[in-house]
């Protein structure tokens, strides 16, 4: 294909079938006799059941089963010891009706099945347990003394050069930042619908981002042979990475519908979004960074503390961004966890990273400040040539133009070095900017391509899309490929059973999936090109060489002779004189161990306003630069950097999950309470791509795009909010309250 | 959710007499408020009285009131053009609330009749004496970031969510009620009540009066007008602190006046005492300020709602420069 060049702006393949209702998600599937199951949480937040009274639900109309702990065996996946669900880390994971402890607020405790919805609604509610209560521990802030060392990884200490040594520098800053717990919530909620045939073989319909890995787990957890678990997620309504594992819910769900000998179908609550699948762990951090008195790093020191649950360890890559992101001789960081009576968390959009990039894009700009240096000029200044921390040269890095880029777009030069200089009437305005970056990755997929008579091609991979817009880039490449117009490719996804794609996430699915349909369609074309070679075809008649696939044009129309375009053959035609039904190409592909190093960057700038009498706030203009190498879909690609803002938006400032710490348990676990962007907090929003080809990562050159989007907006604004108004804000989200009188 | 029964009506005979005779019913209106409550086991009526067949729809004017029916949808009220000529106040002061989808649903007499949007109130596992008297009141060393400043008694410090309540109070509405005794008359600002020793009492509505209809005498308010809304987001959340403001001008000098604060108390915050310091005084912030600071006597904060100490005042001085052009 051609590189270094937008193709056409298709559309989001899926995008009819979703603003329609044709687009299945989990809940959706409807299938004979299905029953409905519902949890019932625990009241208290640590502490052990005592008893259950079921029996009011039992006799409850409709009621067919209701499973507890104490009427519920083991899995035989359970006795093992190891972990049917792939923990993020390390421990033990949670397996509802397993145990009798409690580790956390609305851990279910129950599982009713009743022959409706509205039947299991009720029934759910006259179940009672008693309670053996315990202290629990929810909040991180007063549990920092306990804050320990990861026993599984990311428990090493990093340090280059000499350890701390920020604190010699001439000029420095040291700072503390925190963020609380954000929930993931997307809009479809945790759903499944599961039906065993027999006692052996069972399929469902999941909210998951790897239909591989769901599938692994229900093997793992009832000792299934993997083939006899199907597992679907075709459409999924958002995920942002609270589908990345499978949590005990799914596994419960298949429990109880092996129970009933029914087809189940089990959708959370809102409410247990909150407490039941994972959100971004609250963070506390801490950041020295010196500098020469002319604005090079000397030293940055980087430790965070995040929570994990009471049960199992998550960790994620919090201080990792300080390691490459500026060109620093002496880099330590430290990273903690405490344990608290919380469900697990989980990656969360820009996991690791975009808390990272909280802190320490906060601490450039303090940095900046404090030496009186335009924040932008003091990141060139420290720009890394290569990647610091594995001493290897970057596979391709145009971090510079994202902010050359940006600046021009948003009116830097309009920025005022001095904060609180920038009046609007009774509003102060400011400008601020943040970088981010990810790893780009790309790890193994397989596609099946099937090029059939009618000029269709179909593309099957069990990669699924939870609304980046997977579908649509495959068809994007294919299209380029093969010179068929987008509606002549059809996208198969999403199934166990379809050749093996990677999980949904970390942004490497453009990289991985899309490098293997470019394989599979080159493919297409050389065994194409092959067959036209072959003694008495119209195209080797006219041509005695053995024809390459460059010879050859495609297009909806069928094949023709480059150099003779009136030689050609539709492809019914042409695979009718092969004696062939259609042509059929599966590839694996994989991205190869190199002496580069892989990164995605973004700058984002962020032009907004403060009224300090009422504390407002309004974001008058967002810039979202991005280095992701070769933009192959650039309508949904800026689609997924428009997105990325918004999510950052509410990151800095709305989004707070508040715990009660008296009775450990959310009190805003609904939407009217726990606040995201409307779409009245947002402006507009540019994107920009450098939109240069990797040449290192795979064919198209293409890295990833979806968490970058995100890393680096909120201290862009928290960074703003200090140009504006004179203030720094190092708690997120930055509320009204906080803004009041600045 | 509990089982429950449903009925639909369509006089407000039959809307009475079927609350009266049944203890555990209630009348669904948009239901927006109500079945979320139920969902959440706060209320469990075990029978629904649907009224939305009920002729309360009307907005109209007779004589110099202005008459809105309890069954007009919120949206309506906003866009009625007899409402945003002569008493725009209330149009801006509904158009805050909640989202379109919700305006569209909610009816005026269901959102006087909305509940208190604390959290405490509505988990069912949590302290709350408006929910379960003599439970305690969670709030006060609890989240209280949403509560009021103007209470007569700890044992709630929930606030009443309805900005349409706040607009209602300023223009000296009147509630028509129909009951089981005949019809009534109350002025709004005595129909939400401040908790006290019944902090489950959201108002002096009596069991089985059915809000029929609000009433807003004519005004010369209609021209400096402003809601100011303070929340969280831009749209689609509480107050944090609202301010209700209608102004006649004479010149720059403050010929009569109406004001009225949500969000810091258990009722619609009306300022009557501010409103007379205003009336005769020129139209300028350094009055407005004078007049913030008398509004803000005898507030108190629990903590977390400190900050409505200061943005209340504000709130207020921001509302009246931009009702009367001074900003
Ligand atoms: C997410 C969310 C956000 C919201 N945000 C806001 C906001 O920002 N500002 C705001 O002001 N409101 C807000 N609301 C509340 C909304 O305004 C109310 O839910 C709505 O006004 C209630 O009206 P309804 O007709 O749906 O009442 P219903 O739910 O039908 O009834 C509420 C109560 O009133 C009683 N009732 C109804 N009609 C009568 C009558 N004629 N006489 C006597 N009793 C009656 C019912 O029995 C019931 O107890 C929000 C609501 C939600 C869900």
């Amino acid at each position: 294909m051609e590189k270094d060049k937008a193709p056409d702006r298709i559309d989001r393949v899926d995008a009819r079938a979703k603003v329609t209702g044709t687009a299945s998600y989990a809940a959706d599937h409807k299938i004979q006799n299905t029953v409905y199951g519902l949890l019932v949480g625990s009241t208290v937040a640590k502490g052990r059941i005592k008893s259950i009274d079921t029996k009011a639900a039992e006799k409850a109309s409709g009621v067919l089963a209701v499973l507890t702990y104490f009427n519920t065996p083991k899995l035989p996946g359970y006795t093992t010891g190891k972990d049917p669900s792939k923990p993020p880390t390390g421990g033990q994971p949670l397996r509802f009706f397993a145990t009798n402890e409690i580790f956390y607020y609305d851990q279910a405790i129950a599982l009713v099945v009743a022959d409706t919805y509205e039947r299991v609604l009720h029934a759910a509610k006259l179940v009672k347990a008693q309670y053996e209560k315990a202290t629990h521990k929810t909040s991180l802030e007063d549990n920092l003394a306990t804050a320990k060392v990861p026993t599984g990884p990311r428990q090493e200490d990093y340090t280059r050069g000499e350890a701390d040594s920020y604190k010699n520098a001439p000029v420095k800053i040291e700072q503390e930042y925190y963020h609380p717990v954000e929930v993931h919530n997307p809009m479809e909620l945790g759903s499944i619908v599961a039906f065993w045939e027999g006692a052996e073989k069972v399929t469902v319909y999941t909210k998951t981002q790897g239909v591989q890995a769901t599938q692994k787990s229900i093997s793992d957890a009832f000792k299934l042979p993997l083939g006899n678990v199907t597992v679907h997620a075709r459409h999924i309504g958002g995920a942002f990475g609270m589908g990345l594992r499978t949590w005990p819910y799914e596994i419960a769900a298949v429990m109880a519908a092996k129970k009933v000998g029914k087809p189940l179908k089990l959708v959370l609550h809102r409410e247990q979004m909150f407490t039941n699948v994972g959100y971004r762990p609250a963070t506390k951090q801490k950041i020295g960074l010196g500098a020469t008195a002319d604005g090079k790093l000397i030293g940055l020191t980087h430790e965070a503390t995040g929570n994990t649950s009471a049960y199992e360890e998550f960790t994620e890559a919090t201080v990792n961004i300080s390691r490459f992101m500026y060109a620093c001789p002496n880099v330590t960081t430290r990273y903690r966890l405490v344990p608290l009576n919380v469900c697990t968390p989980i990656w969360m959009r820009g996991p690791g990273e975009a808390t990272g990039a909280f802190a320490l894009e906060s601490a450039m700009d303090e940095l900046a400040h404090a030496l009186k240096l335009d924040p932008v000029e003091f990141r060139v200044r420290n720009h890394a040539d290569s990647d610091p921390e594995k001493n290897l040269p970057w596979s391709s890095k145009y971090l510079k133009e994202c902010y050359e880029m940006g600046a021009e777009r948003i009116g830097w030069k309009n920025r005022k070095l001095q904060p609180r200089t920038n009046q609007d009437g009774d509003w102060l305005v400011g400008y601020g900017m943040g970088a981010g970056s990810f790893g780009a990755m790309r790890w193994v997929a397989s596609v099946k391509g099937i090029l059939q008579p009618e000029g269709k091609l179909r593309l099957q991979c069990s990669v699924n899309d939870m609304g980046p817009g997977t579908a649509t880039m495959m068809t994007a490449v294919a299209a380029d490929i093969m010179g068929l117009p987008p509606g002549r490719i059809i996208i198969e996804m999403g199934s166990t059973g379809l050749p093996p794609g990677p999980m949904q996430g970390g942004s490497n699915v453009t990289a991985t999936v899309g490098s293997a349909v470019h394989d599979v369609c080159f493919a297409m074309k050389e065994q194409i090109a092959a067959l036209a070679s072959k003694a008495g075809s119209v195209f080797s008649k006219a041509n005695s060489q053995q024809l390459k696939a460059e010879d050859l044009l495609f297009s909806e129309n069928g094949l023709s002779l480059k150099s003779d375009t009136s030689v050609r053959l539709s492809y019914s035609e042409f695979f009718k004189q092969n004696g062939l039904p259609a042509v059929e190409v599966t590839k694996e592909s994989k991205g190869t161990e190199q002496p580069y190093s892989s990164y995605s960057f973004s700058v984002h700038f962020v032009k907004l306003r403060v009224h300090p009498a009422t504390g407002r706030i309004k974001i008058d203009h967002v810039v979202s630069c991005a280095d992701a190498g070769t933009i192959v879909s650039p309508k949904t690609s800026e689609s997924q950097m428009i997105g990325g803002a918004v999510g950052g938006i509410g990151m800095a400032l709305m989004e707070d999950m508040v715990i009660d710490q008296r009775f450990g348990r959310p009190i805003n676990n609904n939407l009217a309470d726990y606040h995201v962007p409307v779409n009245a907090d947002i402006p507009t929003v540019d994107v920009l791509f450098v939109n240069k080809k990797d040449p290192i990562i795979g064919p198209m050159g293409s890295k990833g795009l979806g968490e970058i989007a995100l890393v680096g907006v909120a201290p862009a604004i928290a960074n703003a909010v200090f140009n504006a108004t004179g203030k720094r804000l190092r708690e997120l989200p930055i509320t009204r309250d906080k803004l009041l009188e600045v | 959710m509990i089982n429950f029964d449903y009925v639909r009506v369509s006089t407000i005979k039959a809307a009475v007499d079927a609350i009266v005779k049944d203890n555990n019913s209630l009348w669904l209106a948009g239901g927006t408020n109500l079945v979320d409550l139920m969902k959440k086991g706060v209320m469990t009526p075990q029978k629904l009285v649907d009224i939305n067949n009920l002729p309360l729809k009307e907005i109209k004017k007779e004589g110099n009131k202005l008459i809105i029916g309890a069954l007009a949808l919120n949206s309506t009220v906003a866009d009625n053009e007899l409402v945003r000529k002569e008493q725009p106040l209330l149009a801006l002061a509904v158009q805050a609330g909640a989202s379109a989808q919700l305006r569209n649903m909610a009816t005026v007499g269901g959102n006087m009749m909305q509940r208190t949007r604390c959290p405490y109130f509505y988990n069912t596992d949590m302290p709350c004496n408006k929910r379960e008297p003599g439970t305690g009141c969670g709030a006060l060393k609890g989240f209280n970031r949403m509560h009021a400043i103007f209470t007569d008694t700890e044992k709630c410090i929930a606030v009443h969510p309805s900005d349409m309540s706040v607009g209602l109070v300023a223009l000296d509405a009147t509630v028509l009620l129909s009951g089981p005794r005949g019809d009534r008359r109350i002025p709004f600002q005595n129909f939400h009540r401040l908790p006290g020793n019944l902090p489950q009492k959201d108002n002096t509505l009596e069991r089985g009066e059915l809000i029929v209809a609000v009433e807003i005498p004519e005004n010369k308010l209609n021209k400096h007008v402003h809601y100011l809304k303070v929340r969280d987001r831009t749209s689609y959340a509480f107050a944090l602190v609202s301010a209700a403001v209608a102004v006649d001008l004479e010149g720059s000098t403050i010929k009569d006046i109406r004001l009225a604060l949500g969000g810091v108390a258990h009722k619609p915050w009306r300022l009557t005492e501010v409103e007379n310091f205003l009336k005769g005084k020129a139209a300028t912030e350094v009055n407005y300020k004078q007049a913030a600071a008398l509004a803000i006597r005898g507030a108190k904060g629990f903590g977390l709602n400190n900050f409505k100490l200061k943005l209340a005042p504000n709130t207020l001085v921001e509302a009246l420069k931009t009702a009367t052009g001074k900003s």
